[in-house]
């Protein structure tokens, strides 16, 4: 399997590198997603510009309260770094859940959110998290919200000669309790269901809560109805299951070999239960 | 256009001209001549090409040679020392019987080489977890993961 020939740049300069992008190079992280699809031939690119060499894409640092996450941050690095495991943890451990070492230690941030493959882990801890992705071209930078940036399959609010230069996360309050519960297929390590929830607690109750599910359907999503059903309401095993039985509500689920649309539904619901559960008893 | 690029490999620098579109394991095997680098599945699965690229796993197949420009690269063929004698882990896949045909067996010892690098005293658990990307399709993976336990005892 050899991909179709291309050019190759790899620029010193983000500059540099958006102004090869500007006139139609295509970037180039961690090639987890892109070179396999290069060899297949279902991409051939015609210039390849390398961001993952780019320093200035490769940080994970703190500023206002938030965690600012450059693009060429590795899974492995999301998934290790002391700033995503102490401040971010839902972060580190949706990184943790993603491929094997290998894939770790090359896939990105940015490469992940950009593709957006309905079944990839991180979009639903993102839309829990409701973290902003900033994206910048040869022209400027505009930041956008997780719910705005995935549209569907494969599609997300980038134009083009635009990348994703940085995600932005919060820090997480110390009383939320984060987790995120995937269904995996077990031959590609993808997601069937994969769901992230984060909880706080109000007394008794269930404070606000926060969930965000991807594999079930063309791109990841919300389930503001989960959440409408738990917060105010006792933190209790009948309120999770009730709540629970919303998550595909309106949802058109995906079906494909590994699982029907009507099983992935139901699945969401007890992943969703799950990640709830998990979630509360993390929280104080 | 072809790129010039500057790999070490295994401690020994080389120059060469290459197509962007030549994979690192096409690299390692066919230029160079380092046959110990497998390739099995060729999509990025099976892990049998894992080599390290500046101390991180890689899988061989899934990465351009012009992506290694400037970098080192360690294969199978640079563990042991220069005197034959063979790397700790080497050495227990010997021992514990963690082959049979053997394909897999290059790949096996790259990863496990980066488990216990990042984790000096894995539990089985952690083992198996960190041979995701790697398959075997003789062992069944019990001897693999002795042999990964024996490593870590005799403190890799
Ligand atoms: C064996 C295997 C198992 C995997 N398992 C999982 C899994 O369980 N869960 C999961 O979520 N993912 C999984 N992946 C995919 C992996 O997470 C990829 O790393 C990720 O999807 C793409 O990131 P990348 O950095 O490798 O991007 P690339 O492959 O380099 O690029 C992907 C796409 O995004 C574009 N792009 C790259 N960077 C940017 C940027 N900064 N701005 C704009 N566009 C950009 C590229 O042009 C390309 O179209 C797996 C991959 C493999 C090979
Ligand atoms: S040959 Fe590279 S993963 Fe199988
Ligand atoms: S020993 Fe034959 S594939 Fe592992």
């Amino acid at each position: 399997m050899i991909a179709n020939s291309f050019e190759y740049s790899s620029p010193a300069t983000l500059a540099e590198a958006l102004g090869l992008i500007a006139d139609g190079a295509k970037p180039l992280s961690g090639g987890m997603s892109l070179i396999p699809m290069m060899k297949l031939r279902l991409a051939s690119p015609e210039h390849l510009v390398d961001l993952a060499r780019l320093p200035e894409l490769n940080y994970i640092r703190e500023e206002h309260g938030e965690l600012h996450i450059g693009a060429a941050a590795t899974h492995h690095d999301v998934e290790n770094a002391p700033l995503t495991r102490g401040k971010c943890p839902l972060l580190a451990e949706t990184a943790a859940h993603i491929g094997d070492i290998q894939v770790r230690n090359r896939g990105t941030i940015g490469g992940s959110v950009a593709h957006a493959d309905p079944a990839a882990d991180y979009p639903a801890a993102l839309q829990a998290l409701e973290a902003k992705i900033v994206l910048r071209s040869a022209s400027g930078e505009r930041t956008v919200s997780t719910a705005d940036f995935f549209i569907d399959t494969f599609t997300t609010a980038l134009e083009p000669g635009e990348i994703v230069v940085e995600v932005i996360v919060p820090v997480e309050p110390g009383l939320t309790g984060t987790s995120y519960q995937k269904c995996l297929q077990p031959a590609s390590g993808f997601a069937i269901v994969g769901v992230a929830a984060r909880v706080r607690r109000d007394g008794d109750n269930f404070g606000p809560v926060q969930i965000g599910i991807t594999g079930l359907t063309g791109t990841s999503y919300r389930a503001t109805a989960v959440e409408n059903a738990l917060t105010g309401k006792p933190a209790t095993e009948e309120t999770i299951r009730a709540a629970a039985a919303h998550a595909a509500d309106g949802v058109d689920a995906n079906s494909d070999l590994h699982a029907s649309a009507e099983y992935r539904a139901s699945l969401a619901v007890s992943y969703t239960a799950r990640a709830i559960r998990s979630a509360l008893s993390r929280s104080a | 256009m072809n790129r010039t690029i500057n790999v070490s490999v295994n401690g020994k620098r080389h120059t060469h001209e290459v197509e962007p579109r030549l994979l690192l394991i096409h690299y390692l095997r066919e230029v160079i001549g380092l046959t110990g680098t497998h390739m099995g599945c060729e999509t990025s699965l099976c892990g049998a090409c894992t080599v390290e690229v500046d101390g991180k796993a890689v899988k061989s197949c899934t990465m351009f040679a012009v992506q290694a420009d400037g970098t080192e690269v360690l294969t199978v063929e640079g563990l042991a020392a220069p005197d034959g004698k063979l790397h700790p882990i080497q050495e227990a896949f010997w021992n514990e019987h963690a082959l049979q045909c053997g394909f897999c067996t290059p790949g096996m010892i790259m990863v496990s080489k980066q488990i216990l690098e990042r984790n000096p005293d894995p539990t089985d658990a952690e083992i198996r977890e960190g041979l995701d990307g790697n398959l075997c399709r003789c062992t069944g993976y019990q001897h693999i993961v002795n042999a990964v336990r024996t490593a870590a005892k005799a403190g890799v």
